[in-house]
């Protein structure tokens, strides 16, 4: 128990008075949110700031001379200067609104492939992603006679960097590469695995959707292709996104979508498109969403998201001595890089039940195979259970979560 | 936690921990794999007919303790039974953990499946209880595969 004692100087009962969901109960117990995985809780601030759209400043952007399409579209546009200097892009106008990290890797892969991946190229993608960053990539592999080629694993869920630079060659287009894992918590050394593969000129893309929420980004040192993360898993609201590229290849990359807003000039000969980011960005978008991402990077901001990271580390650390000192349970990732996520399994009991024991006793995880089955194959289970924290967890939460995970091996004794 | 042990019953538990009739048959007429795609829940029914008779069932596959108990108890349910009255047995047990039938008020043929009602209070889990019964009915109707989301 010394990472207890040792817990960082941080304020989780204040930070808890921000989240509202937080003070509820469930089925008679107060609320133990552990799937910040799937989709962090939102402030007060950032739910302040999506009524106050709404209520005063709703309307259209980037076409209305009027007042409020004025309005609406210089709060939409400040949103992106935030997330611009959040993760540190050079340009604004390289960061482009998307709904979230999947339609955001849908874009790299079709508009990216459809110009730069021919028959005979390889995509590499690790052991270890989400469905969402490997799907895109087959279905474009699948339409331009391209391959894919799987980045290993160790037992411990961490990539083998040696190989994956064996594995780059002439022939590799794009390597798509996960920050942090979403089933086994694993980081990924993306900085030095971005450099190996701009030896030979290969752009990197990375799924930051679970990094963003948990640890300050720069998107100019990682020197990272391209750069994608959801709103809803770092305190905004579901329907924002970001997908960040360099310059150099959204301008050569054609269009995902096409339609409303994202065009210079229009005839039935010919049609020409604007610049980025409105290239990318077909259609009226989320802007309530957007405005509420940028709340969301401004609650970021304000409170000490340094501390905060070294908070959730102790209480990743906590939970896997709590968990781990229960002989049933075993963790799935043990990677010696880890942010927020537990992964686990229950000797002969399946995670569905453990889920819904838990549910029971007001704690909220998630039970599944976490949209990523191969690495479900590759630790032969079918599922797993999993916690995954932010920095307003605490360690009688982590405590409760552990008495809880008894209480089932007890049901099912 | 009542809830809880209106789902998790003794009952379940021990068909959780001792399925019966849980091995493949060999020379079965027909099977069916049933597949949950969300929970990864994958199971096979193997269907021996005698005549227009269940003359006898078995079922093999990884899942939840809901869906492991539940396709222990369907074999018991079936086994003996006509294709008919196998086929009325789903219909009822649809409808039980659908919401459609109240198995304490409305008439049925239910007997020990009513322990199953209580999977009404856990909509994500009903699809568990209810994966073999469809698999039983592919199997039943000559069809291979089956899936539920």
């Amino acid at each position: 128990m010394e990472a207890v004692k040792q817990m960082t100087n941080w304020d989780v009962e204040k930070i808890r008075k921000d989240f509202p969901v937080l003070s509820q109960t469930v089925n008679g117990q107060p609320l133990v949110y552990l799937d910040n995985g799937a989709s962090s809780q939102v402030p007060q601030s950032v739910i302040d700031r999506t009524s106050k759209y709404l209520a005063e400043e709703h309307s259209n952007i980037h076409r209305g001379v009027h007042y409020l399409s004025q309005h609406a579209t210089t709060a939409y546009e400040a949103a992106r200067e935030k997330v611009k200097r959040f993760i540190n892009a050079p340009d604004v106008k390289e960061c482009i609104f998307v709904r979230g990290t999947t339609e955001g890797v849908n874009l790299v892969a079709f508009s990216y492939g459809r110009k730069f991946i021919g028959e005979g190229d390889e995509i590499l993608v690790s052991q270890m992603e989400h469905h969402s960053n490997i799907i895109p990539w087959q279905m474009i592999a699948e339409e331009k006679g391209a391959t894919i080629r799987v980045i290993p694993m160790n037992e411990r869920g961490e990539l083998i960097i040696d190989e994956y630079e064996n594995m780059l060659n002439e022939r590799t287009k794009m390597v798509a590469v996960t920050h942090v894992s979403n089933s086994l918590g694993t980081v990924n050394p993306v900085k030095e695995m971005i450099a190996t593969a701009h030896k030979f000129g290969v752009p990197v893309c990375v799924d930051a959707a679970q990094s963003v929420p948990h640890f300050p980004v720069d998107v100019q040192d990682l020197d990272c292709d391209f750069f994608i993360f959801s709103g809803h898993k770092m305190f905004g609201p579901t329907g924002s996104g970001v997908m960040y590229g360099k310059r150099k290849w959204l301008d050569q990359m054609p269009p995902y979508q096409t339609g409303g807003g994202m065009i210079r000039t229009v005839s039935f000969e010919k049609t020409t498109f604007a610049p980025i980011p409105d290239k990318f960005e077909a259609g009226t978008p989320a802007i309530a969403a957007g405005i509420g991402l940028g709340a969301a990077i401004d609650y970021i901001n304000a409170i000490d998201f340094e501390a905060a990271a070294a908070y959730e580390h102790e209480l990743l650390e906590y939970a896997t001595e709590r968990l781990g000192d229960i002989p049933e349970v075993k963790i799935i990732g043990t990677a010696a890089e880890k942010a927020s996520v537990l992964s686990f399994t229950i000797e002969g009991i399946h995670p569905h039940d453990i889920g819904t024991i838990l549910d029971q006793q007001g704690i909220a995880i998630r039970a599944g195979h976490h949209c990523a089955q191969p690495v479900m194959e590759f630790y032969d289970v079918p599922a797993t259970a999993r916690a995954s924290f932010a920095f307003y967890n605490t360690k009688e939460e982590v405590d409760k979560l552990a008495d809880a995970v008894q209480k089932v091996i007890e049901v099912f004794a | 936690m009542s809830e809880l042990s209106d789902l998790y019953q003794e009952v379940i538990l021990e068909h959780n921990k001792n399925p019966r009739n849980f091995r493949e048959i060999e020379d079965a007429d027909q099977y069916a794999d049933g597949k949950n795609p969300l929970c990864g829940d994958a199971l096979r029914v193997y269907l021996k007919m005698d005549g227009e008779v269940v003359g006898d069932v078995a079922f093999k596959g990884s899942g939840c303790a809901i869906s492991k108990a539940s396709a222990s108890m369907m074999t018991q349910a079936v086994k003996g039974k006509t294709k008919a009255e196998a086929e009325a047995i789903f219909g009822e047990f649809h409808a039980m953990v659908t919401g459609e039938l109240d198995a304490e008020t409305q008439e049925n043929d239910l007997g020990k499946l009513k322990i199953f009602a209580g999977v009404l209070e856990f909509p994500a889990r009903v699809k568990c209880a209810s994966l073999s019964w469809h698999t039983l009915n592919a199997a039943l109707k000559g069809e291979d595969v089956v899936s539920t989301e």
